[in-house]
């Protein structure tokens, strides 16, 4: 009986830092995005009225706003189906076939996990630079890019989708690894028997692997949408930070630059509050939309 | 004859497989080792073929970034930052693992569900919120202890305690991370057989003494994993640092924003891509000693973004 109080003591004491330390940084600033959303409140001496949801009625007028909406959801649609594209048919040849190397191959697509965001985004912005870059520099091989250079970074429609092309790089090594160790847990019987049965490459791909890794590619999916919000954030603000004109502002860009740059910390909260709700009923959709009955090996 | 046509068949699929592999190393390697080469090169080899080799090594590159860029302060200022946070991870983090996965004890599920939501929430949501309960917890110092006096010195009271200072920037890591760590060591702690803790309990050995000495030692592979995660991610993050950090505090990839910054008016190409290497640079090193762990820790937790 003393023993088990102990045991108690112990546990709770055990639990205590850390539980401070989530509630404090974790659970309050998050109650504080939805508390403060309600409030009409800038800068940091000026007082806050309660104005209940009227911030929420203007966001949906904000044109700037619906436009990082867009862009959110084209950059989350993009880069989640190139991301996983590859990743899955990189990673099925990578496990299938004897390829000589596969451990280099493995090292070199991790890298650009590794990198910071902001090193990313310098090595990109020299890939996209529209006279000394990279990119251009190639081309210029084929077309007639040195005296109409494309500004992959300044053209109001092709910024989104240069983003997207930093986002998949940084990606898809990091996803492809993963789907090689899951896939190499796929007993090769399997595989075996349907060769037998004359099942070809691409049969053996859609009916064997991707079934019975389905568990593994759907949490991935669903964690990937929601960092992708997230990551599309960091590009953006060390890559574009919003320019040429608001063109690639995203949802976390916009309610950072409320927020933050322009101390308008209710209407930026108010952004948070509906990049809570969509992130999570994304979440929820995916999670519905992609169940499938699990399948055993 | 048919045969002889599917093996043609097989070896052009495995030279199509080997082309699409080596574009692919290649559209990695080569830009993070031109951003090396660029870091070496002069400034006049800027305006010329970006993909000429460099004249020579011109180190004065990063001369220049660490002392004109002071990006040597913010080197220091990051591994500090890194470090203290990693120890106050680690010192919260493996106990709590260890209770919430070996103990019963009441609100147990509660703080479970709440560390198992706390991955949801990232922590660029809600950097906003943490600025300003820092900028008022400032107010309130300010109110108590007077910004002349001895102690408000010491505190840096006038310009702001809990603001722009490392150790709370440390603390805000290490407590955001803990949701991801924490169901990381747990799911490993789970996994131990009970009779490690019956046979210290027979010999006499406190709850305390079994978890020090006999169970944290067992989760060393874990502990590595979770060490090796949380270094990339402290030592890489910038958007907090950011937020909270100026002057001669910032931390080095808050460095390289400004350097990226500063490229556009003053076109000191050669500092930024030297700045650039001395930020990654040492995730690059550790990479290269540790892929192996790296790679296999992943599947563990299988969920990092």
């Amino acid at each position: 009986m003393h023993k088990q109080k102990g045991r108690g003591r112990f546990a709770a004491l055990c639990v205590l830092p850390a539980t401070i330390l989530f509630i404090i940084f974790m659970v309050i600033p998050t109650l504080q995005v939805f508390w403060m959303s309600m409030f009409k409140w800038g800068g940091i001496s000026s007082n806050k009225t309660f104005v209940g949801l009227s911030n929420f009625k203007t966001l949906m007028a904000d044109e700037n706003f619906l436009r990082s909406f867009q862009n959110t959801v084209l950059l989350i649609v993009v880069v989640t189906v190139i991301t996983f594209a590859f990743a899955l048919v990189f990673a099925g040849i990578l496990t299938r076939e004897k390829i000589k190397g596969q451990n280099f191959f493995r090292i070199i697509f991790y890298i650009p996990n590794i990198l910071s965001v902001v090193v990313i985004a310098a090595i990109f912005n020299a890939i996209y630079d529209p006279n000394q870059g990279l990119l251009n520099s190639i081309l210029s091989l084929f077309t007639n890019v040195k005296e109409d250079p494309i500004l992959w970074l300044g053209d109001q429609k092709l910024v989104i989708y240069s983003l997207a092309g930093a986002l998949v790089w940084q990606a898809i090594g990091y996803y492809m690894v993963m789907y090689m160790a899951s896939m190499s847990a796929v007993p090769e019987s399997l595989y075996e028997s349907a060769g037998l049965e004359g099942a070809g490459r691409m049969r053996q791909f859609f009916q064997i692997t991707i079934p019975l890794i389905w568990t593994n590619i759907r949490t991935t999916l669903t964690f990937f949408i929601i960092s992708n919000i997230n990551l599309s954030f960091l590009f953006v603000k060390a890559m574009t930070n919003g320019k040429p004109d608001g063109q690639s502002e995203v949802f976390l860009s916009y309610m950072y630059g409320q927020a933050y740059t322009n101390s308008s910390y209710g209407y930026g909260m108010a952004i948070g509050v509906v990049v809570f709700i969509f992130s999570f009923a994304l979440a929820a959709i995916v999670n519905a939309v992609t169940k499938r009955e699990p399948l055993e090996y | 004859m048919n045969k002889r046509k599917g093996f043609s068949g097989e070896t052009l699929y495995k030279i199509f497989i080997y082309v699409v592999l080596i574009i692919f190393v290649v559209s990695i390697v080569v830009p993070v080792g031109w951003a090396f080469l660029a870091s070496v090169k002069e400034k006049s080899e800027f305006y010329g073929n970006p993909w000429a080799l460099p004249n020579g090594f011109y180190w004065q590159n990063f001369r220049d970034a660490f002392e004109k860029a002071n990006m040597g302060a913010y080197f220091f200022n990051s591994v500090i930052v890194t470090a203290m946070a990693l120890a106050m991870l680690l010192v919260t983090a493996l106990p709590a693992a260890y209770a919430l996965s070996r103990f019963k004890f009441r609100g147990r599920s509660v703080l479970r569900t709440a560390f198992m939501g706390g991955l949801f929430i990232n922590v660029n949501y809600i950097v906003v919120p943490i600025f300003l309960m820092l900028v008022d917890g400032d107010k309130l110092l300010k109110q108590w202890i007077e910004p002349g006096s001895p102690l408000g010195n010491l505190l840096n009271i006038s310009s702001g305690f809990l603001l722009n200072n490392r150790f709370f920037l440390a603390l805000i890591y290490a407590a955001t991370a803990l949701p991801f760590t924490i169901y990381l060591l747990s799911s490993y702690f789970q996994t131990l057989p009970k009779d490690f803790e019956e046979a210290a309990y027979v010999d006499g050995s406190s709850n305390f003494r079994t978890m020090v000495q006999i169970i944290f030692p067992m989760a060393k592979p874990s502990i590595i994993t979770v060490i090796l995660f949380n270094f990339l991610s402290f030592w890489n993050e910038y958007i907090i640092a950011m937020t909270l950090m100026s002057g001669d505090n910032r931390t080095l990839p808050v460095g390289l924003m400004n350097l990226m910054k500063a490229q556009n008016a003053a076109a000191e190409y050669g500092q930024l891509y030297a700045g650039l290497v001395i930020v990654m640079l040492p995730t690059l090193v550790l990479y290269m000693c540790v892929q192996k762990k790296l790679t296999q820790g992943m599947t563990v937790g299988g969920i990092k973004g």
